[in-house]
């Protein structure tokens, strides 16, 4: 498989490939990085928002 | 029966269309949805409640497919509204954008944040959307949307 690098494109059986992920209550991410000797050359990342900034609208009147 | 106080819930989601004003609005043309927008700050900028309109200061640089403004997200759900427990006092107005967003080719420092704001209205800000600090080096990035309800959708208006 052909990756995108600094490099231009390169065949990915000649890069080191790493990966991790997050995962709390706010978002859970993966990423990717391919490494050529001892060099980041491509690092992609997905983002799966979890958590809305919702908020609550409060009852104010006073009768 | 009997009388409960409370907002109503189709308040909530009719707040989300302008379908109330209580103030001076914009005077709209149409009845169209308003064009929403996503752009991506770096995780040194100063994004939050305070903001009130886009700004490029502080936004990732073009790379790749990302340009200044970022890109306009897919609104192909209408904002809806969902009776709580109990539904005499509790609801939620909601809305998510209907598909994800994403930018390829991209070259960026470390970045945390996502802003979503009303490219129609002079792109006023809408919300602040934080993640764990991410850099990108000829690469891709995805942010894919919570799933669209009264729990988890990615705007939320609630009562309890």
């Amino acid at each position: 498989m052909l990756i995108s690098t600094t490099k231009g494109e390169m065949n990915d059986s000649l890069l080191e490939k790493r990966e991790g992920s997050v995962d709390n209550e706010n978002e859970y991410t993966t990423w990717v990085e391919y490494w050529l000797e001892g060099e980041l050359v491509h690092r992609s990342a997905h983002v799966t928002l979890k958590q809305a900034p919702g908020f609550t609208v409060g009852e104010t009147a006073t009768l | 029966m009997a009388n409960t106080q409370s907002m109503c819930t189709s308040f909530l989601g009719e707040l989300m269309t302008a379908t109330h004003n209580f103030g001076v609005a914009p005077t709209r043309g149409t009845t169209a949805a308003d064009t929403f927008k996503a752009a991506l700050y770096f995780a040194s900028a100063t994004i939050n409640a305070s903001t009130t309109v886009y700004s490029a200061t502080g936004e990732i640089g073009n790379s790749g497919s990302y340009s200044a403004g970022g890109t306009a997200v897919t609104n192909a759900n209408p904002p809806a509204s969902a009776s709580g427990t109990p539904a005499t006092t509790a609801g939620t107005g909601y809305w998510t954008p209907s598909a994800n967003v994403g930018w390829t080719g991209v070259t960026a420092a470390a970045f945390d944040t996502l802003l979503l704001y009303n490219s129609t209205q002079s792109n006023k800000a809408v919300s602040v959307h934080t993640f764990g600090s991410q850099t990108i080096t000829s690469g891709n990035i995805t942010i894919t949307m919570p799933t669209n309800a009264a729990a988890s959708a990615l705007l939320r208006l609630v009562t309890t």
